[in-house]
């Protein structure tokens, strides 16, 4: 087995998918339209087989899905960002390829209402089923809480 | 009014009791012998039956075994502990299922998700049945009141017979919070005051 480093690994990734654009942090930032071919290649020529985290951040103008990806051969980590749109914000659900990503993807579509298409089971995880909002996008307001 | 319990640990059949005293009167007028009298004192008391059950009660609580956050740790197993040993009390025997449980600890954080099933737990122990508020999240939300998925007090969803504040509480209050129970159980006449 041939030993890589990281660096090399996210070179070998960049020249195989020119239009991925790595950030200066690290961060993969990787087109939606492409997410789901791109993470099934990472899955299987690169051999990231365990999906780490899965979460969402409001940029107000846009939300930013973070993929965290990892290997149980492996040390690399791999942090994959996407962009959606912020009136509708629609992202390839990654259940086909990390079975894991089950309920983090409910977890996200709960807290921040990214709509995972093709999960097989998108609805609350956290929250009542009869809440309305979703509490941890930056125009969410909560009143309420004490008497 | 104070509850005032006397000697925590003693069976509460001491001779100024009322039960000892129907006892003695009643052996009174069968025309015993003061020895003989003393003698069956010590063994035999007859009272009201509410009043010998509440005796078994409070001496003998079930807890479900129920823990929502940390302070399970604390209330549940740390009290269980070798160290604190709940179970000189006679209140060891955790149940797995609300139908043989007569007390429940709320240890921790009432979620509004998981309020439904607090309710629920609640609503199929036998009765009568006893509750413990324990930490401040249990008691008022704690640091979480403000939270849109926290339930503010879990007397907003079931009635509360003692309040066990702390962040956790160590187990020798929630020891404490057993023994306020047992009083308020053995004094029915003073807690509806």
């Amino acid at each position: 087995m041939t030993v890589q480093t990281i660096s090399e690994v996210k070179t070998e990734i960049i020249a195989k998918y020119p239009q991925i654009e790595l950030s200066e942090a690290g961060h993969f930032f990787v087109p939606v339209s492409q997410l789901a071919d791109i993470m099934l290649d990472l899955k299987v020529s690169f051999g990231f087989d365990f999906l780490t985290n899965l979460t969402a951040v409001d940029h107000v103008e846009h939300f930013n899905v973070v993929y965290n990806l990892s290997k149980t051969t492996g040390p690399e980590m791999l942090h994959i960002i996407t962009k959606v749109d912020r009136n509708e914000p629609k992202v390839p659900s990654m259940v086909p390829i990390w079975g894991g990503a089950v309920w983090q993807e409910r977890e996200t579509y709960d807290l921040v209402g990214i709509i995972f298409t093709g999960h097989p089971n998108l609805k609350r995880i956290l929250l009542d089923d009869n809440w309305e909002d979703h509490p941890l996008r930056r125009d969410f307001q909560w009143e309420g809480g004490r008497d | 009014m104070e509850i005032t319990g006397g000697d925590n640990n003693s069976c509460n059949l001491q001779p100024d009791d009322e039960m000892v005293d129907e006892t003695t009167k009643r052996l009174k007028r069968l025309g015993a012998e003061p020895a003989v009298i003393g003698e069956v004192t010590r063994t035999v008391a007859v009272g009201p039956l509410e009043k010998i059950l509440n005796l078994g009660r409070a001496n003998s609580f079930w807890p479900l075994g129920f823990g929502l956050a940390c302070c399970a740790i604390e209330g549940l197993m740390g009290s269980n502990t070798a160290r604190f040993d709940l179970s000189r009390f006679g209140y060891e025997v955790m149940r797995a299922s609300p139908r043989q449980a007569d007390v429940m600890l709320v240890c921790g954080t009432v979620t509004k998700k998981a309020a439904p099933f607090v309710v629920r737990l609640y609503e199929q122990m036998p009765d009568p049945k006893y509750v413990i508020a324990m930490g401040s999240c249990a008691i008022s939300g704690g640091p979480f009141v403000d939270s849109y998925n926290v339930v503010p007090g879990v007397d907003q969803l079931i009635p509360v017979d003692v309040y066990l504040p702390g962040c956790p509480p160590r187990p020798d209050a929630t020891i404490h919070a057993f023994m306020k129970l047992k009083e308020k159980i053995l004094n029915p006449e003073v807690v509806k005051k």
